[in-house]
């Protein structure tokens, strides 16, 4: 196969296209964060010692001019001083300070542990119901204002009536995600199992399949696109649950790590953590739209 | 006694139109009656709505008669079974696994004691009878309909039923790739000598693969005219059918029989059609066994 010059750009232009918009980007946040020079006109020789006993300026020993303190971050930190940042964290990614300064990679394992925990068990229980409420009308018809009610409540609403019952913050972590994964998977799956094609369920019949065989040879594969579906929402929302449930409790990670940033006034720390979870959802997302592609089929 | 025995079946549904009293049904078909032979090849011709489907689906097990019952070897039939396999004109096949497992999954439900490898080998020797060899591994999205039917038809022969149901099992395939098909229907049949009920609007397709065909009238209200004996002798194929003055004689016979129901249907209500006014009597040219069934 020879590469032509269109070929090249058909492969390879929509990569350079997002390299070039990462550059521009990184340009402009650069330029509208270049600290500002200090200018000394109108201040007595008083406020200048007075600024440089604060630290907010230093005395360029050299050509003995005022500059600000490089150390001391004015406004919003630019693309640099984040990067520094960046690496002196993912430099000591796996090392535990004290009590509460864990290395950025132990934080991120935090954050996957309870985010896996509570969306693994809360997409079985959902599942579960889905499925039952899906088989079977009257259930279906009973069951629909509990759910119509418990679906809108953010997840993170339960949690100090969680906090106050279970008086973990542990466990109340994994509750909310696990709340927050409930609902969308409960609607889809009931909504897949009963819009199964009847086609399928006389198969079924016709082999003379027990409930069980059933259930997991053809109801479940059949529904599995629709559950896939459900699962994929309830991963959104329990992921965008996590980080600020982290917060509140105060527990180790990812997204506990903005708030400690935030407390410690560390912009770039902070922006770092933001960046931090971005990541890790993608990862987290793409790592479940690989699993769900070996659930799913092309309907006929 | 007889092997099945479709015995004075009547089907009504409930009437759900706007002026319609609760309680008020209309009659499908009525009373209709007649009788399977172990190893006979019988299609149902009729014009939509006679109901031929909804008889399929009561001999199948899907559907209760109103009135009547069908008697599988001396017992009735309630509920579906793998005695009685059924070929879907939708094929009704599993889109999550590929043909050899849709084919492999029945093989499995049919003899729940065979080990691995035997189950294995059975479903091979059933796709490999209906030439589906190579397409084994594929999803049942990736084939056309003609192999997608085949599979059906695989995994129906496989389970070797006593009865084998086919619900107008080409009427979604083109009509070239259906020659091919109902031809090695007709192969397929002649190795298994299952017994056969299909149910299908293409008189030819009827003629090529049956021992006898079943002429319903008009619905609503349909009734079983006659049962026409095809005597071509087997092995058939298309070509040597076409130079056979039997087939034009029969094919002649039913598109009368269809046609005529049709007119009279549309003038009176399409009730009035007996066997007597379509058998072979009011047509002299036409001399053929012809099985009256109403007695």
């Amino acid at each position: 196969m020879s590469w032509n010059r269109r070929k090249l750009a058909e492969r390879f232009g929509p990569y350079i296209l997002s390299l070039v918009i990462l550059g521009v980007f990184i340009l402009v946040w650069e330029s509208l964060t270049r600290p500002p020079k200090f200018d000394p006109t109108g201040k007595s020789e008083d406020d200048l010692t007075v600024l440089e006993f604060n630290g907010d300026i230093v005395r360029n020993e050299a050509t003995g001019k005022y500059v600000y303190n490089p150390k001391k971050v004015l406004g919003i930190p630019g693309p640099g001083k984040v990067w520094e940042k960046a690496a002196e964290e993912l430099g000591e990614a796996f090392v535990k300070k004290g009590a509460n300064d864990h290395g950025i990679g132990l934080l991120v394992y935090y954050t996957i542990k309870r985010f896996l925990a509570g969306f693994l068990v809360g997409s079985v229980v959902a599942v579960f119901l889905g499925v039952l409420i899906g088989l079977s009308k009257p259930l279906f018809i009973a069951l629909n204002p509990f759910i119509q009610v418990l679906k809108p409540i953010s997840p993170l609403a339960w949690m100090p009536l969680l906090l106050y019952s279970v008086k973990d913050p542990v466990w109340t972590a994994i509750f909310v995600v696990f709340m927050a994964s409930l609902w969308p998977t409960v609607a889809n799956t009931a909504f897949g199992v009963n819009s199964i094609r009847k086609d399928y369920l006389h198969v079924a019949t016709l082999l003379e399949m027990t409930y069980l065989r059933r259930l997991f040879l053809v109801i479940l594969p059949a529904a599995a696109p629709a559950i896939i579906a459900g699962l994929r929402i309830s991963f959104g929302s329990a992921l965008v649950a996590v980080v600020p449930a982290e917060m509140l409790l105060g527990e180790l990670g990812a997204g506990y790590l903005t708030w400690i940033e935030w407390n410690n006034l560390n912009i770039s720390g902070v922006i770092f953590a933001i960046l931090v979870v971005g990541v890790v959802g993608y990862i987290l997302d793409y790592g479940f739209g690989k699993l769900a592609s070996k659930f799913t089929y092309a309907e006929v | 006694m007889s092997f099945l025995s479709i015995d004075h079946l009547t089907k009504t549904f409930p009437l759900l139109d706007e002026n319609a009293r609760r309680g008020d049904t209309f009659v499908v078909f009525r009373n209709v009656n007649f009788e399977i032979r172990r190893g006979e090849f019988l299609t149902m011709i009729g014009h939509s709505g006679c109901g031929k489907s909804t008889l399929l689906n009561i001999i199948a097990g899907f559907d209760r008669p109103s009135e009547g019952g069908v008697i599988l070897e001396g017992t009735e039939v309630t509920k579906p079974g793998l005695d009685r396999m059924v070929v879907f004109q939708s094929f009704a096949l599993m889109p999550w696994l590929t043909a050899f497992d849709n084919v492999r999954l029945a093989v499995r439900q049919a003899h729940r004691d065979w080990s691995k490898e035997r189950i294995r080998e059975w479903t091979q020797k059933y796709i490999n009878m209906m030439n589906l060899h190579g397409a084994e591994k594929k999803h049942p999205t990736f084939l056309s309909g003609g192999m997608r039917q085949r599979v059906g038809l695989a995994r129906a022969f496989a389970v070797e039923p006593k009865v084998l149901l086919l619900d107008e099992p080409f009427a979604q395939i083109d009509a070239l790739t259906r020659l091919g098909i109902q031809e090695e229907l007709v192969r397929m049949w002649g190795e298994t000598r299952n017994t056969v009920f299909m149910v299908t609007h293409d008189v030819d397709e009827a003629i090529l693969l049956s021992d006898r065909i079943a002429l319903m009238t008009n619905g609503p209200d349909a009734e079983l005219a006659e049962i026409v004996e095809v005597s071509i002798p087997r092995p058939r194929t298309r070509s040597t059918l076409i130079d056979s003055p039997d087939y034009i004689r029969i094919r002649n016979h039913i598109l009368h029989f269809l046609v005529r129901g049709a007119k009279k249907a549309h003038h009176t209500g399409g009730v009035e059609v007996t066997s007597e006014q379509t058998g072979a009597s009011s047509e002299p040219a036409i001399s053929l066994e012809v099985a009256q069934t109403q007695t």
